[in-house]
């Protein structure tokens, strides 16, 4: 413990309340971070590839979770320890920036850490590993550049961009239906894909889900879909041509913010104050109808009597809707959100070109439909599914195919996947490491092993000898000269990976080994760890 | 160097064989609960609440023993997940999916025993769905076109799903009263429209469907009792005081007269509203709201019926029974839509009155009035009935149907099992056993009939051989028997829902190989 003496040799204590802390340092330190982060590396190691299994997480409230996806696991697992926390940030960095490779970050990162331990056991000294690691990751994204490759799609040629998600959903359990998942994605991105400014607003794609049905009625909506139905029963069920005002005032008496009272003494004001109250009912309706409106979305509630009117003057309207849907709604139909009622003009309606109610199994599910808008650059995407687990992991597999989709049309560079991409780097690294003087070598040619455990994780889980089936590719490519060679995970018979139209992005590739030597990087360069004991 | 804890204090964390068994048998263990209420012959269970009153619940329907068991294990969480859908997508079949899921996966732990990677089991499970969805798809029959076949396919279906519930007994007449309630609703599935009023008293058999539409509402005091030829207005109004709605406003008087001028006004507003109501020329008003005492007998004198307080679903079923509007402003009376009836008059059931509303003009929407001896019959023959409504429903809509009595399930075996001989590969010996999951069902049903499962199983295997051949399980007479002759058919629609969630859900809990249970959030007591 800290215990340091004063000039005259008297022990005086540095650290407030020492006893009470457990502190760790030195190497010690460095090999216990190491080993909680290959702990939560070694979690996420089998849910790589596309035989990786599931995890079940329970949460606090008894509620399950099964996913396969790295940032969700991390997500739930609620970690304690703070280097395991640190690992949790990296996947979920990971996600926010890309999207996809989550679980193949993680396993990265920990491999990285693998071999930094058996470094530190030799004596060399953390900041020149994590030098060595800062050069190698240089190499290697210079490497992935190298090796990528441009491909050409547009939007009648989507097939690239298909096979693209299809790598990435092939590792779900969606994978039963990629090939209709993979198109939908795909349509979706690019229905509201800018492709000159190559940009993508993932905001513009709502993706819903409602349990019953099967994978394979999930569709894509052109439109918005919103779970509310009319406010009242009788109104009809199908609008063609809808008109829309989108409210955000309530159907209500006005609530002005300031504070007021309103005093009734006489008779008189009573009975003022009803026909006023009368008239703004009507006056609301009325003003709605006056534009042109044929169907009233509003963000609050509607009064009975209102409700009434509306239903009086054969005005269907939809109530409680909630402000994200709002203003979906609003780009989608090219309507404007209308604060007050005084300001309603027709220009300010959306258009819409069908807007239907839909009624799902024995339960009284509805569900309201706007389609063909005015700007169709808003799509949902509609999920069913036989559990609610399984809606969920959907939509957790469709946002990473999404992103993936996403990241090709801001930069249309890919590299093969398959752990064929890892190989090729991990040679390029090996080779590049004997040119560097210094014990930097060493922590470079460490890195090239790492590079090597996603592939052998890739193997292992597809049941394959990881070792031997890893080297045989090695020297194939090697040999061939050719790095397109991966693991053959699903037995076709080949191990191109370019025949087996197995791709992933490069800048996802590139983001993965960045961010995981940043992480290893960080967690290295801790030499103290100063916690409070058991309390 | 020890292994770093990374988790919190009572986080758990199982991995590879012991999560796979962990999960293995919270599954065979739901599924062992449920199994013997399968089939005709298949038994009910008894459940009692922990909540106040330790209520008790007789019943035979899986979703809902399953809905109120407190499971803590995440695999049998899933099957209780996929048979609530099951029931609100079908309405029937919850038992069978959970059992199918389960025999798949007791099937799939003997594969994983002998070294079989469960990625292929769920490459081979899929594979044999399919092959077994198909042949289905073969043999399905489809009596759209053929009206009178259709009904009597309605028939068959409706008394083979009440065949298994406790109205067994009367399934002839039970079949008869869903397949009216659900022509009336003319291919929609909101079973929101057909009522079942549940009176205790009498015996089952005394159950009826009525044509019109029953409210469980006394009649005011000194108000018609029979009204012919009835305008009914359906509102849904404040008929108590009438409150100003806007925002802060409140009485401040200074002077007792003041206070007797300010309520004699709002009584005249109430009067008013009432005038305005009378003046739609009706002689029967229902509110949805509370109708106070005053507006009551100003009713009463203009001689119309009001009836209070009826909920909102009694409302929007009247309005749909009736084919008036819900009205709640009063001030152009010629353009609201009235409803109209034949006659409305006050009835008993049992010891209680109801208000019967009959020759109604829309007829979208009917009752049922369900008599039986105890309340737990009376719950049991409703979810029961519900259970029919929904499958004919369900069937109204998709008009395929299949045979029934472990017939389905025997063709699919079958055809799965010759895909199974074509496969090469580990994936074949997952496909058989999926084969011999499906065959389980009749077995069950067999078993829970007190018959010989093996013998007869294994007859009507044989019987399944030939082509075209319509056997299956006669509990009745414990042989084979064939089912086209017996009338014991089923919906295809909720076969299909059976055979693809409880694969989805199979395939779900075999790819799990770890699990991590967080520390149960602390609850504070407060007892």
């Amino acid at each position: 413990m800290a215990l340091a003496f004063d000039e005259y040799g008297r022990p005086f204590i540095i650290l407030k309340e020492q006893d009470q802390k457990t502190r760790l340092r030195g190497i010690e330190a460095q090999k216990a971070n190491i080993a909680a982060g290959k702990a939560v590396a070694r979690i996420l190691r089998t849910s790589i590839g596309p035989k990786g299994m599931d995890k079940i997480l329970q949460s606090p409230d008894g509620d399950v979770t099964i996913t396969n996806d790295g940032a969700t696991i991390l997500e739930q697992m609620d970690v304690d320890n703070q280097i395991a926390k640190l690992m949790v940030e990296l996947s979920r960095s990971q996600d926010y920036e890309i999207g996809d490779g989550t679980t193949g970050v993680v396993v990265m990162a920990g491999a990285l850490l693998e071999q930094a331990e058996r470094l530190l056991e030799r004596g060399i000294h953390p900041i020149r590993i994590a030098e060595g690691y800062e050069m190698a990751s240089r190499i290697a994204v210079e490497h992935l550049e190298h090796i990528s490759q441009k491909f050409d799609f547009g939007t009648t040629n989507i097939e690239p961009l298909v096979q693209t998600c299809m790598t990435t959903l092939s590792s779900k359990i969606v994978n039963r239906c990629k090939r209709h998942l993979a198109e939908i994605s795909v349509k979706a991105v690019l229905s509201v894909a800018d492709l000159e400014r190559k940009d993508v607003n993932l905001d513009m794609i709502k993706v819903e889900g409602k349990v019953g049905g099967k994978l394979e009625d999930t569709e894509l909506i052109y439109g918005i879909t919103v779970d509310k139905d009319m406010s009242h029963p009788q109104m009809p069920k199908q609008i063609e041509d809808a008109k829309i005002a989108i409210l955000t005032c309530p159907f209500e008496p006005p609530k002005p913010k300031t504070k007021h009272k309103v005093e009734i003494d006489t008779v008189e004001k009573f009975q003022t104050l009803r026909l006023q109250e009368q008239k703004y009912f009507d006056d609301m309706v009325q003003k709605c109808k006056d534009v042109g409106a044929t169907l009233v979305i509003c963000q609050w509630g509607f009064d009975d009597e209102a409700n009434h009117l509306l239903m009086h003057r054969n005005l269907p309207a939809v109530r409680w809707v909630g402000g994200v849907e709002l203003e979906l709604i609003a780009i989608a139909t090219g309507g404007r959100i209308v604060p007050r009622f005084q300001e309603l003009t027709p220009e300010k309606l959306g258009r819409a070109g069908v807007v239907r109610e839909k009624s799902f199994g024995t339960t009284k599910d509805k569900m309201l439909y706007i389609e063909h808008c005015a700007n169709s650059r808003a799509v949902t995407i509609f999920i069913r599914g036989g559990n609610k687990m399984m809606i969920e992991e959907t939509k957790r597999s469709i946002h990473d195919a999404l992103c993936v989709a996403r990241n090709l049309i801001r930069n249309n560079s890919i590299v093969y996947g398959g752990g064929s991409a890892e190989i090729s780097c991990s040679i390029a690294v090996e080779a590049a490491a004997d040119k560097y003087p210094g014990v930097e070598q060493y922590a470079i040619r460490a890195f090239a092993d790492a590079l090597d455990s996603v592939p052998m994780a890739l193997a292992e889980n597809s049941g394959l000898q990881p070792i031997e089936t890893l080297s045989a590719v090695k020297s194939q490519q090697i040999k061939e000269n050719n790095p397109h060679y991966g693991i053959d995970c699903n037995d076709v018979g080949t191990n191109d990976m370019r025949q087996q139209d197995v791709f992933e992005t490069l800048i996802g590739k590139q983001q993965q080994i960045l961010l995981a030597t940043q992480v290893v990087k960080m967690i290295l360069k801790i030499d103290d760890v100063i916690s409070p004991s058991d309390y | 160097m020890a292994i770093e804890k990374i988790f919190k204090d009572d986080a758990s964390e199982e991995k590879g064989e012991r999560a796979r068994m962990a999960s293995f048998v919270g599954a065979i263990a739901i599924t062992d609960l449920v199994k013997t209420t399968l089939g005709p012959k298949g038994m009910d269970k008894i459940l009692q609440s922990t909540g106040r009153g330790h209520g008790v619940t007789v019943t035979n329907d899986g979703a809902t023993i399953l809905k109120s068991l407190h499971i803590d294990n995440p695999a049998a969480k899933v099957l209780i997940d996929i048979s609530k859908v099951q029931d609100d997508e079908v309405g029937d079949g919850t038992t069978s999916v959970v059992v199918l899921a389960g025999e798949l996966l007791r099937e799939a732990e003997k594969l994983v025993a002998t070294k079989i990677h469960p990625m292929t089991i769920i490459s081979g499970y899929r594979m044999a769905a399919e092959c077994a969805r198909n042949a289905l798809l073969q043999r399905v029959v489809d009596n759209k076109e053929n009206a009178e076949k259709f009904m009597s396919d309605l028939m068959k279906i409706a008394m083979t799903t009440l065949s298994s519930k406790i109205l067994s007994q009367d399934k002839v007449h039970f079949a008869q009263l869903a397949v009216d309630a659900v022509m009336r609703l003319k291919g929609s599935t909101n079973l929101e429209a057909i009522q079942i009023i549940k009176k205790p008293g009498g015996s089952l058999r005394d159950s009826f469907l009525d044509e019109g539409f029953i409210l469980d509402k006394k009649i005011g005091l000194g108000q018609p009792k029979r009204i012919e030829n009835a305008k009914i207005l359906v509102a849904n109004t404040a008929m108590d005081t009438d409150k100003v709605k806007i925002y802060g406003a409140r009485v401040r008087v200074d002077s007792m007269s003041k206070v007797a001028e300010i309520e004699g006004a709002e009584k005249e507003k109430m009067r008013e509203k009432v005038q305005k109501i009378i003046a739609h020329g009706i002689n029967c008003f229902v509110n949805r709201q509370l109708i106070y005492n005053f507006p009551e007998e100003l009713f009463a004198d203009a001689g119309i019926l009001a009836i209070e307080h009826a909920d909102f679903d009694g409302i929007e079923r009247l309005a749909l029974v009736t084919g008036g509007e819900i009205a709640s402003t009063f001030d152009n009376p010629e353009s609201v839509k009235l409803g109209h009836c034949k006659l409305i008059e006050e009835i008993m059931i049992g010891e209680d009155k109801l208000i019967h509303f009959s020759g109604v003009e829309m007829g979208q929407a009917c009752t049922i009035v369900l008599r039986g001896s105890s309340h737990h019959v009376l719950d049991e023959a409703e979810r029961s009935l519900h259970d029919a409504l929904c499958v004919l429903s369900q069937t109204v809509n998709d008009t395929r149907v299949l045979l029934g009595g472990g017939w389905p399930e025997m063709v699919m075996a079958k055809e799965v099992d010759e895909l199974a001989r074509k496969t090469p590969g580990k994936k074949s010996h997952a496909i058989e056993a999926f084969s011999r999951a499906l065959v389980a069902i009749p077995t069950i049903i067999a078993d829970n009939a007190g018959l010989d499962s093996a013998d007869l199983v294994t007859q009507l295997r044989a019987a399944h051989h030939k082509e075209g051949c319509n056997a299956g399980i006669d509990v009745i007479s414990g042989s084979v028997g064939d089912m086209a002759e017996l009338g014991i058919s089923e919906s295809f629609k909720v076969k299909q829902a059976v055979l693809l969630s409880a694969t989805e859900a199979a395939e779900m809990i075999l790819r799990v190989d770890e699990i991590i249970t967080c520390a149960p959030r602390k609850r504070e007591d407060r007892m």
